[in-house]
């Protein structure tokens, strides 16, 4: 039996394209969760949006540790003071970090998640005290291989960070010219908050699950030439994502548009 | 007996409730899909046990299930039960390994001779750290005679995989395929053609603050992709409600379907909260309604007054009296258009009442024209019982206490004054049409009237006649009168 589940494959066969339905084939389970699975590092000038227009490159900043027990204190006031704090220089700004710039701050200092426990945490019950620890984390330049971001996997890869966490993520969308009346659509697991070109854009606050499109910014202009993308989300415990993509009038995915960390 | 039907009928007083809450002590937490064995309705939960009902209204504690562990199911294959359920309680902020274990049994009765569950066998699991969290199974058997099981949680993948329906084992060579992203408690049914996947999104666990949610995708094929009503993949968190909190009960979670029959299904999950039962987690009930091929939550008529209108032709019940003119009469064309707005009243009770035989009157149908003989309050009976999902109620003109009642010969009748006898006590059932199906708890005179419901046998003239859904004549539409 655990064959199954140790086969490390991710089947994409051609099995199963019924009519009337997307055409993907079924997705085969995968106990692996090495990183490669989930994200590369980025090797090209840019990259071009996936076939649904979702932004797969990104600079991510390992994560910071944001002790909470559970997602249901991620109300607005909440994600806005916890994403106000200035982590590092430029945060929100024009000029991206690059890969393997390191930034020093102090956090509450987690234990690493013992995972032969159970659910560690009942509701209710007071939240442990934490040690004030400083910490160098560290930014990388990925491209997604999924329409998701896996910032979980990538937490539990290279820290020893997974939940209880804030990931901070920017990216640069490049156009040929003014692309009008489009919208920042985002789903991401937990609560996040994201801007373009500085503007706040998307808010999405509570128990939040990875949706794709299930928010989505005002209408907004991509100009041509560079617009820089910031976002950041919170977990408590839980598997943190995200998906990003600009979507138009139609709700249709704006694809004339590329993407690099620079 | 009288004891609790007096704690039932005073609950409802207090609290002043509708019939949206299953009573006795219907607490439970992930409820498996509601089972019926030798006339009795059964659920399993999370730790063990589970709840019976005699009558699929009234439930109390009393189901046995060993293993204890999260979220069982249960289906009924052939003249057997299996029951699957999760060895572990899964681990949203911790380790992940998890364990899917499935048992037979040949009856649900506790107090049956036969009684016995078979040792649990393991059909799926997940390791410590994998994205997939294996618990909360539910079971699907489709109509080509595979089973198949859906588990996971919201850390990872839902899985679904396929068992072997002799043994509730695994079917050998059968993968694991992920079909959604970000659920627990999802489950899966199929109708006309299509697999649907269900799975609960939001909180769960923290009581009135759970915002635990169902909602549903669909494919051709079992293994998915499963799409929402916009196309989304479940996979990238698609989903369109399929039922989400009401005003007084909050989360809810763990869906199990149950066919009555063509036509007239149910939906068992847990509310996490509700606040008429001290905010505890209890088992809800609600119809299956199907718009343009997607399910969701019907209604349990709530206490009102409303009229019957019939889908054969859409005229409405009524008493058999004289037709009363009222005020608001014709008053010609062509007058002055500054003349002052008046509000003309509808006619009342008491301008036509006295003319009302004062025994027995029969009913009809006929145009609906807002007439006191045309109002009906319809109210839950607690101390009459019920069946799946619903309570019985008495059907009385506003302001009066006269009552429908079924008659002998398989007809209609008003009493003057209810009495609480069966023959005046109804069922009614919102259809998946969305529609209402009313029936009589009882007809004097017939030994079987669980058949028999509310029946337009021509435009004017309702009787009691065999359900059928496929047939307008069997079916009514209540609507509020405002």
């Amino acid at each position: 039996m655990k064959t199954i589940f140790k086969t490390i494959t991710v089947a994409m066969g051609l099995a199963l394209l019924m009519p009337g339905i997307s055409g993907r084939a079924q997705v085969y389970a995968d106990s692996s969760t090495q990183l490669d699975k989930y994200l590369v590092p980025v090797t090209t000038p840019t990259a071009a949006p996936d076939a649904q227009g979702f932004l797969g490159r990104w600079m991510l900043l390992e994560p910071i540790s944001k002790p909470n027990r559970s997602n249901t204190v991620f109300v607005d006031s909440y994600i806005r003071e916890a994403f106000a704090v200035q982590y590092f220089k430029g945060q929100l700004g024009d000029v991206l970090p690059k890969d393997g710039d390191k930034i020093k701050v102090t956090v509450e200092y987690q234990p690493p998640v013992n995972l032969q426990g159970g659910r560690p945490m009942g509701f209710g019950m007071e939240a442990p005290k934490y040690e004030q620890k400083k910490v160098t984390l560290k930014w990388h330049a990925f491209d997604s291989k999924m329409p998701n971001v896996k910032l979980f996997r990538f937490a539990t890869n290279l820290t020893e960070d997974r939940y209880g966490v804030i990931f901070w993520a920017c990216t640069v969308v490049n156009c040929e010219e003014d692309i009008p009346n489009v919208r920042l659509a985002v789903g991401s697991n937990s609560a996040s908050m994201w801007w373009v070109n500085g503007e706040e854009a998307v808010i999405l606050s509570g128990d939040r699950r990875r949706v794709m499109d299930d928010a989505a910014s005002q209408r907004l202009t991509l100009k041509k030439g560079r617009n820089v993308i910031w976002g950041a989300v919170i977990n408590g415990p839980g598997m943190s994502d995200f998906c990003c993509r600009f979507i138009d009038e139609a709700g249709k995915p704006v694809k004339n548009i590329t993407l690099s960390t620079k | 007996m009288k004891t609790k039907n007096i704690l039932l009928a005073g609950a409802f007083a207090l609290f002043g409730l509708t019939a949206a809450a299953q009573v006795g002590a219907p607490y439970i937490h992930d409820p498996s899909t509601i089972m019926e064995c030798d006339g009795k309705y059964y659920t399993f939960g999370t730790g063990g046990g589970g709840l019976i009902s005699a009558d699929g209204w009234v439930w109390e504690s009393g189901a046995v299930r060993p293993g204890g562990g999260a979220a069982p199911d249960a289906i009924k294959i052939g003249d057997r039960y299996l029951v699957g359920y999760s060895a572990t309680g899964g681990g949203l902020g911790g380790g992940h390994a998890g364990r899917i274990l499935t048992m037979w049994n040949k009856t649900l009765d506790p107090n049956s001779p036969d009684f016995a569950y078979s040792d649990p066998i393991e059909v799926a699991h997940s390791e410590v750290d994998e994205d997939c969290d294996a618990i909360d199974i539910g079971f699907l058997m489709d109509p080509n005679g595979r089973l198949f099981c859906t588990f996971g949680t919201y850390f990872g993948n839902i899985r679904m995989v396929e068992l072997d329906p002799a043994t509730g084992a695994r079917k050998e060579g059968a993968k694991d395929i992920d079909v959604a992203i970000d659920c627990e408690a999802s489950s899966m049914m199929y109708q006309d053609g299509w697999y649907y996947l269900l799975g609960t999104h939001g909180t769960c666990c923290d009581g009135a603050n759970s915002t635990y949610n169902i909602i549903v995708g669909r494919s051709r094929s079992p293994f998915g992709p499963f799409l929402d009503n916009l196309g989304r993949d479940m996979l990238q968190g698609g989903g369109k409600m399929v039922v989400a909190a009401e005003d007084r009960r909050f989360g809810a979670g763990h869906f199990g379907r149950f066919v009555v029959e063509p036509g007239v299904e149910k939906m068992s999950f847990h509310w996490e909260a509700d606040l008429d039962l001290s905010g505890r987690s209890t088992l809800a009930i609600r119809p299956i309604i199907w718009k343009n091929g997607w399910p969701e939550a019907g209604e349990i008529l709530d206490n009102g007054t409303y009229k019957i209108l019939s889908r054969r032709r859409g005229y409405a019940l009524e008493l058999t009296v004289d037709f009363v003119r009222a005020a608001g009469g014709m008053r010609g064309f062509g007058r002055q258009a500054n003349e002052p707005v008046v509000k003309v009243e509808n006619q009342k009770l008491e301008e036509v009442i006295g003319g009302w035989p004062e025994g027995n009157i029969d009913v009809r149908a006929n145009d609906y024209m807002a007439r006191p003989h045309q109002k009906w309050t319809i109210e839950a009976v607690p101390e009459a019982g019920g069946y799946l999902g619903g309570p019985y109620y008495k059907i009385v003109i506003e302001g009066t206490n006269r009552a429908l009642a079924a008659a002998g010969g398989q007809e209609l009748v008003t009493v003057p004054e209810f009495s609480g006898a069966d023959e005046q006590l109804w069922k009614i059932e919102q259809l998946t049409d969305g529609t209402w199906r009313i029936a009589p708890k009882a007809i004097p005179g017939c030994h079987h009237p669980e058949k028999f419901c509310l029946y337009s046998v021509a435009d004017s003239t309702p009787t009691l006649a065999k359900f059928d859904f496929n047939n307008d004549n069997a079916k009514w539409d209540i609507k509020l009168v405002k």
